[in-house]
């Protein structure tokens, strides 16, 4: 834990302002990351500008029959939405399958986007992290990677996003709203969290002062076709192995779009339009379920302890699939 | 009459500890009250070469950064620094050399007026060490094990009995089988702490989180050479501790340097991550090795383990005895040693030794079954010990059968295909497991001293602890049972080193320790009171006989005639005196040489398996226990049921990873170190099973801390056999063991 300057932000303005000029500082809500962080040294903050006052705490409409998520709004508050939970109920299970109800309660939208790798190492600083300090080494790549990623890593990190709630994003294909010194922008969320690359200290592709002021989901919210399914090494409060989020359009049992979001398995939530695009125009069967589930998985990798997760992520992708088209035949024969 | 003893009474403790009343060691305060923050090594073994404090002592409000180069010298010779339940060896001793020896060893105390200043300023202490190579793998370095030196436990490795490996190659029926468990952290709600108060003559009150205020007193006292008047240890309340508060922690001995030599009021409380740079329960290899004759019954029986210890101290626990014990046998062979590593050493966690050794037995016993295509259950019942084989020797009680009858019929056993995978629930793979537990039963010497007053109100005292065992309660419910008084009317005092004497808490021994006394100091204030009761002047009572007289409601009354009464306060105030007091010292009696004396269990476990993904859930365990008479069936099943969720969580969930390159613990938080959350705790039905004991104490109580966890891991473990037809062998069973 260091010293740092706290300041209570007003507006937006003044926010972004006071964090663009300042490389080491950070914007905090919640808290429920970045504060552990600061107390075990992963983060140095030099400033800590508080935007929980800011006006980014409301939902509602947004852009061509979408809804727009401000910033602020607490996991709970969003989950518990009547609008998400009717037209949105994907992202609805995600963000109730994180965490523990208290720490829902404190957390909001954008720092829940915002929240860091669990890789025990990130968090520990006595052991070499290229993402804590580049440079240093991965001590995961031969250490304990159970957790780590089978995706889209690099020989300078395995680590992965933790957020369920970005995997519901992700397959959603929101859009995240953000200001900064150079104005606002619009970025698409598969373009928000990126690859470790040989940058693993980077998360996200955010510009230094930017801030994340809502999220926007588009108007087609998969409320008929869709499950999220995690799997992870206890019931609740844990972090996922695998998590899977899909999401069909069905017309008489063809599938019109598909979209597949898994979590866990890289370092940020996993896409493959080209796997999708291999259910578009198929019937729902399982054969076309194992299809995606192996294009998705290509060129997954395991580290030794996650090797696991391959096979796991395959049979994952499948029954969540299966459940998503599944709910549509059951209360399609109720009706 | 009125008894509190066998009622369910609610904790009279309980309204402290929801209201914020009871308060633990890290949150006494006192005016000058300054923090400290530990820093710990990197690395798992080394040379401290060169530590700069400069950055941390310019900050305005660091008073101090203790090193081993500046800390005082503390006693010499490893006898002073050995507590009460040291194993053999040469104790740590916090900033006295530049050795480091386990990854995580405290290496310097930081101390400011702040927490957060201190913890700021422990982020600037500058480190160099000259690393050397480190060892912490057990499997790999298992040839280097050797026998430990004996160790001052109520059990010592029996002697091997007959030939057990003639016995086990002729044999018809043979199992063989390697388990393996990882290291398990005590991970008790409440991190180790300690508040040391600077009072105003110089001498220490030391808040401590621990299982032994007497232990922690005698060994601070011994290694900072004070006198016994100088130091006093206070735990009144206890946020959990499992064994790892049995033996003083280094933060304490921290508290306390820095207390003396700053002449100021200190406190240091080890984070989550610290609280894996502490004592631990080991890792173990082992192999059991069963052999039968056609009908069920063991011809031999072969327990090797080999588990790890530290380089300085030589820990062991009694891992391979449960096998010669709990079953029949006459061709018995143990083999148990330890590896030294360069870990902290292990300690004592919740049944220590029977959790890892009943695991391996009771799973080969599982395996054993399926060989012979017997039912487990009745495995068991064809090879029941009637006698203690290893001591050759009566059990002092033994409702092991009761246990067995009553847990199967309300689980509902009978109904159970033996096929593995043979029960389903929809698309969910359904099995049943179930395992044999045991845990010694012992009564340590133990002090209590009690003071009726004129008022008519009882207070009793024991240095004893509530680790959020209920002692408080159960001690109050014994108090006022012995003299016939209202529960409201007594109060049990202890956590305090200035008690009478009582041994640690721990070994499920305290209610039949402390208990003990707390009934015979109680029973003779009775005989005093009627004593008195009987001299007055026209007393009611006179010439009765004790057995004649009833206590009841803080009265004394003739049982004949209960116009003949007189109350506590009415003799104490017509004889002439305020108080009524004594201090009664007890032991166990002679009749147990005689006898081995254990509480004993049946778990029966029912877990649904996702046959694709390899998801686990514990959807249903009942356990039977017979562990003597039951002072208080609410704290006692509330012990059981914590035992249950602990049993889930070894079986599925715990595990302390290694990572051997770096020698240290890597999964050093809650979120990386798992225990079962409400989510994966299923219906836990408890039965108490009736068992009369007149052997054990007086009071007929065996302790029931422990004997709760012992059954569970393995039920569960061949509960999952039974579902999936795989034999895990390996603790914690996580899916991927099972894709």
């Amino acid at each position: 834990m260091n010293r740092f300057a706290y300041l209570r932000a007003d507006d937006v303005g003044a926010a972004v302002r006071a964090v663009a000029a300042d490389p080491s500082a950070r914007f905090i809500a919640g808290g429920t990351n970045l504060v552990d962080l600061i107390k075990e040294n992963v983060e140095r903050p030099t400033r800590i500008v508080d935007i929980t006052r800011l006006p980014l705490g409301e939902i509602g409409p947004g852009e061509r029959g979408g809804l727009r998520i401000g910033a602020l709004v607490k996991n709970s508050d969003l989950a518990y939405h009547p609008e998400v939970e009717r037209r949105y109920p994907l992202l609805s299970r995600a963000i109730l399958s994180g965490a523990s109800a208290q720490l829902r309660n404190m957390a909001s939208t954008g720092g829940n986007l915002m929240q860091r790798t669990r890789c025990s190492y990130f968090y520990d600083t006595t052991t070499p992290c290229n993402k804590r300090e580049p440079g240093t080494g991965c001590a995961a790549l031969g250490g304990f990677n159970r957790m780590h990623a089978i995706l889209g890593a690099s020989e300078q990190c395995i680590a992965v996003n933790p957020s369920d709630m970005s995997v519901a994003l992700a397959a959603l294909e929101a859009v995240v709203h953000v200001t900064g010194p150079e104005g606002d922008r619009a970025i698409a969320f598969a373009e928000f969290h990126r690859l470790p690359g040989d940058a693993p200290q980077l998360d996200t592709n955010l510009r230094q002062g930017e801030l994340i002021t809502a999220v926007e989901l588009p108007a087609l919210g998969f409320a008929e076709h869709h499950a999220y399914l995690k799997i992870r090494d206890r019931a609740s409060y844990a972090f996922a192995l695998v998590s899977v989020a899909a999401a069909l359009e069905l017309q008489g049992g063809t599938v019109t779009e598909a979209r597949v979001a898994l979590g866990g398995v890289a370092h940020k939530p996993w896409r493959d339009r080209e796997a999708e695009a291999l259910l578009v125009g198929r019937r729902v069967a399982l054969e076309h379920f194992q299809r995606v589930a192996d294009a998705l998985l290509q060129g997954a990798v395991g580290r030794g302890a996650n090797d696991f997760k391959i096979e796991l992520a395959r049979r994952a992708i499948v029954r969540a699939l299966s459940h998503a088209a599944g709910r549509t035949s059951r209360d399609d024969a109720r009706r | 009459m009125t008894t509190h003893v066998g009622e369910r009474v609610s904790r009279v403790d309980g309204r402290a500890k929801v209201t914020g009343k009871a308060r633990y060691a890290a949150e006494h305060a006192a005016p000058d009250l300054v923090h400290g923050f530990v820093i710990g090594s990197a690395v798992a073994r080394g040379t401290i070469t060169r530590i700069d404090a400069s950055q941390a002592l310019a900050l305005p409000g660091v008073l101090q950064v203790f090193t081993h180069e500046n800390a005082p010298r503390l006693a010499r010779g490893d006898k002073r620094w050995r507590d009460e339940l040291a194993p053999p060896g040469s104790p740590f001793r916090p900033l006295q050399d530049a050795e480091i020896r386990w990854s995580g060893q405290p290496i310097a105390l930081v101390v400011a007026d702040s927490l957060e200043l201190a913890r700021h300023a422990a982020s600037l202490v500058r480190v160099e060490v000259a690393p050397a190579p480190h060892e912490t793998d057990l499997e790999a370095h298992r040839e280097r094990a050797y026998k430990p030196p004996p160790h001052e436990r109520p059990s010592v490795t029996p002697p091997s009995r007959g030939s057990a490996d003639k016995a086990f190659a002729r044999a018809p029926v043979r199992v063989q089988a390697e388990y393996r468990v990882p290291v398990e952290h005590h991970n008790p709600m409440e991190p180790f702490a300690t508040t040391v108060v600077v009072d105003e003559d110089g001498t220490l009150t030391v808040y401590d989180k621990t299982q032994g205020v007497q232990n922690v007193q005698s060994y601070l006292t011994t290694i900072f050479g004070a006198e016994a008047g100088e130091i006093r240890v206070l735990a009144p309340f206890v946020g959990g501790a499992f064994g790892s508060g049995l033996r003083p922690q280094y933060q304490v001995v921290l508290a306390v340097l820095a207390a003396r030599q700053l002449q100021r009021s200190v406190r240091v409380a080890l984070t989550r991550q610290q609280m894996f740079t502490i004592g631990h329960r080991p890792t173990t290899w082992q192999r059991l090795s069963l052999a039968a004759t056609r009908d069920g019954a063991l011809a031999a029986a072969i327990h090797e383990a080999v588990a790890e210890t530290s380089r300085f101290e030589d820990y062991s626990e009694t891992v391979v005895d449960w096998t010669g014990l709990m079953y029949r046998c006459d061709n018995v062979r143990f083999a148990h040693e330890v590896v030294a590593l360069d870990l902290f050493t292990p300690m004592d966690m919740r049944a220590p030794g029977a959790m890892w050794g009943v695991y391996a037995l009771e799973c080969a016993m599982d395996e054993l079954a399926v060989a012979l295509a017997v039912d487990p259950l009745e495995l068991r019942l064809i090879n029941y010990a009637e006698h203690d084989g290893n001591e050759k020797r009566p059990y002092s009680s033994k409702e092991l059968r009761a246990c067995y009858h009553q847990a199967a019929e309300r689980f509902g056993w009978s109904q159970r295909d033996p096929e593995p995978r043979s029960m389903r629930d929809g698309d969910l793979l359904v099995g049943w497991g179930m395992a044999t537990g045991a845990w010694e039963s012992t009564q340590r010497k133990a002090s209590a001293r009690a003071v009726l007053t004129a008022d008519g109100r009882l207070a009793v005292a024991s240095a004893t602890e509530d680790i959020g065992t209920g002692t408080y309660t159960a001690m109050t419910q014994i108090a006022a049972d012995a003299l016939g008084l209202p529960l409201e009317r007594v109060t049990f005092k202890l956590g305090d080193s200035a008690l009478a004497s009582a041994p640690v808490e721990g070994g499920s021994f305290t209610v039949a320790s402390v208990g003990s006394a707390v009934d015979a100091v109680c029973r003779e204030l009775r005989s005093k009171l009627l004593k008195l009761a009987q001299q007055l002047e026209g007393s009611p009572l006179a010439r009765l006989r004790p057995e004649d007289v009833e206590f009841i409601g803080g009265l004394l009354r003739a049982r004949a005639d209960p116009s003949r009464a007189l109350t506590f306060a009415e003799v104490l105030h017509r004889a002439g005196i305020d108080h009524l007091a004594d201090e009664v010292t007890t032991r166990p009696s002679k009749a147990h040489e005689k006898y081995s004396r254990y509480t004993h269990s049946a778990a029966f476990a029912e877990v649904k398996v996702d046959p694709e993904l390899g998801t686990i859930r514990v959807t249903r365990v009942v356990t039977a226990i017979a562990g003597g008479r039951v002072i208080n069936p609410k704290t006692a099943e509330s012990q059981v049921i914590g035992s249950v969720v602990w049993g889930i969580g070894a079986a599925l969930q715990e595990h302390s990873v290694i990572d051997h390159a770096l020698g240290r613990f890597i999964t050093h938080n809650l979120a990386d170190y798992h225990v079962p959350v409400h989510a994966d705790v299923p219906d836990i039905e408890v039965i108490l099973v009736e068992e009369r004991d007149e052997i054990v104490n007086a009071l007929g109580a065996k302790g029931l801390g422990e004997i709760g966890v012992v059954a569970v891991a393995p039920a569960i473990a061949n509960a999952v056999w039974h579902a999936t037809g795989k034999r895990i062998r390996e603790l914690p069973i996580t899916l991927d063991k099972l894709l």
